[in-house]
């Protein structure tokens, strides 16, 4: 079941039939991803969720054309994606800052290789530093902030270039629940500003469920599809940790939870007989 | 410990060592002189034979040779590595065809290419700069290599994804990580290249800290020997302790390096 929420217009993100393998050292090929289709529509917040493994990260990839897929397209606004999808801002789930630049060159690199002028490059780096929480540490190198303060920094240099699509591999993976929490709050924030397109990839059912207006379920890999689409009705804006407790919440939290606990369960299973 | 307990011990370290030294080839021991002057010298005229070259001013102009030496030869040597460690590093092709010949020429000892080199540039600097920058090149050869082939792949993924061409992925990305690898190892190959003048000036020369010791030797003066190595070491702490200075400037973005975390 693959909902189709096209909204008026081209979607910001389709995936058709989207296949992905991987050739493996023996010889054989690895098939991560098969047939999954999938649409964003512009100003949509799309969450992905699936039990480890199952090449959420891998559509992730392809929506931002790192990854070319085997078969099957991945469009931007109605045209065919053909190299890197540049109208994209990807946060990465592992460290991605540039560790010998500081926080306000980090985020002001993106403009810079844009061909803004430096000096204005900067003035905006401060004015995102500011609103992620962190204009007083412009001059700190990454090795010096928290993990939790990176991934502000990285969810600033990505916003900075004000890209169309925002996509978001398990940004908040490696941080404590209350980090998580407050990071969450903080995205929904920035979102709400000018809603762009975001596909948000996560394992945590929850944070999935509070943040997003769709919920889209992946099945255990290999070869692991989209088994199921949710629409999340809970109203904007949104606190993280109130709308755990609001009971429409626990209702969708519920039902979903019914269908991926089984596919969890599958793919400890075939990790573990690996 | 305390810096100053430090520096205390440090110096009890030098001041035994000496005093250790001088009783042993000045004092007979049960009849007989553990360390023999003739081939072990005594402090004192060690450090006579220092303030006398320092005194007549003689030493600064085989300091000076010996400087300029190892600073040509790091210079020149470094840009080779840089060059070569970028171009094999892009061009995998390339480093795969050049691979065994790479190895081979750094399995080499160098010191057997002296005589060469004394042959093609003659007994001035350019035989000992020739020496050193062998040395050198392969060490800032084989890091800016690794420091280009070891850029986290999520680095780069975000590098392209910020919309970096080749030109600013270059400049942004595989320079400074080569950088930071080639100043990790900024100690090793400034002491090659000051082992390669000294060598090369020992094996023949006319001036420098490695012809000092040469010709003391030729004399059996052996104060002359161990007053050239004081003064090689004294050599070698000072520019050890520049590079020091400037590699906390350079990798100020490194964890460690800087030491500044809150």
């Amino acid at each position: 079941m693959t909902a189709a929420t096209m909204a008026t217009g081209a979607a910001a993100v389709a995936l058709t039939g989207v296949d992905v393998a991987f050739r493996l050292a023996d010889g054989g090929v690895f098939r991560a991803v098969h047939d999954a289709s999938l649409s964003v529509a512009d100003g949509e917040f799309v969450a992905i969720v699936g039990p480890t493994g199952c090449g959420k990260s891998t559509l992730l990839n392809i929506a931002a054309g790192l990854l070319p897929p085997a078969a099957g397209s991945a469009e931007i606004f109605g045209a065919r994606l053909a190299g890197l999808n540049l109208q994209a801002g990807y946060l990465f789930q592992a460290d991605s800052l540039f560790p010998w630049k500081t926080a306000l060159e980090n985020v002001a690199i993106g403009l810079e290789v844009a061909g803004v002028p430096q000096a204005d490059a900067r003035a905006r780096a401060k004015d995102w530093l500011g609103k992620v929480g962190l204009g007083a540490f412009g001059d700190r190198y990454p090795h010096m902030l928290s993990g939790g303060q990176r991934k502000r920094v990285g969810l600033a240099q990505v916003l900075i270039r004000d890209p169309k699509i925002l996509l978001m591999d398990e940004p908040f993976g490696p941080l404590d629940a209350q980090t998580r929490q407050i990071m969450g709050n903080l995205l929904l924030d920035l979102w709400s500003a000018d809603r762009k397109a975001v596909l948000f990839v996560t394992h945590d059912l929850e944070e999935a469920i509070a943040l997003s207006d769709r919920v889209v379920i992946m099945s255990a890999g290999p070869s692991s599809r989209i088994i199921g689409d949710w629409r999340v009705t809970l109203p904007r804006p949104r606190d993280i940790s109130e709308v755990k407790l609001d009971p429409a919440f626990l209702d969708l939290h519920r039902e979903i939870w019914t269908m991926l606990k089984d596919e969890v369960v599958k793919g400890y299973t075939q990790a573990e007989s690996k | 410990m305390s810096r100053v307990t430090l520096v205390t011990l440090q110096v009890l370290v030098a001041v035994v060592s000496v005093v250790l030294w001088h009783v042993l080839t000045s004092y007979p021991i049960f009849g007989r002189t553990i360390l023999p002057p003739f081939f072990f010298s005594n402090p004192f005229d060690v450090g006579k034979q220092i303030v006398a070259w320092f005194a007549s001013g003689v030493i600064w102009k085989h300091l000076y040779v010996t400087l300029i030496e190892a600073t040509l030869a790091f210079v020149i040597g470094s840009i080779g590595g840089i060059i070569v460690g970028f171009w094999f590093a892009r061009q995998p092709r390339t480093a795969a065809v050049f691979d065994p010949y790479v190895k081979m020429a750094n399995a080499l000892p160098r010191v057997v290419l002296a005589p060469i080199f004394t042959l093609w540039l003659g007994l001035g600097i350019w035989s000992k700069v020739a020496l050193g920058v062998t040395l050198v090149f392969f060490i800032v050869f084989f890091n800016v290599y690794q420091g280009i082939k070891e850029v986290s792949p999520t680095v780069l993924a975000n590098a392209r994804m910020l919309g970096m061409n080749e030109r600013q992925l270059m400049r942004h990305v595989y320079w400074p990580s080569a950088l930071s690898w080639m100043f990790s190892s900024l100690h090793t190959s400034v002491g090659f290249a000051v082992v390669g003048a000294v060598v090369g000036e020992y094996l023949g020369a006319a001036a420098g800290l490695g012809y000092l010791i040469q010709q003391a030797e030729g004399v059996f003066d052996v104060a002359g020997v161990f007053a050239g190595m004081f003064v090689l070491a004294a050599f070698v702490i000072v520019i050890d302790m520049l590079v020091t200075v400037v590699e906390k400037r350079l990798l100020v973005w490194r964890p460690n390096a800087g030491d500044a975390r809150p």
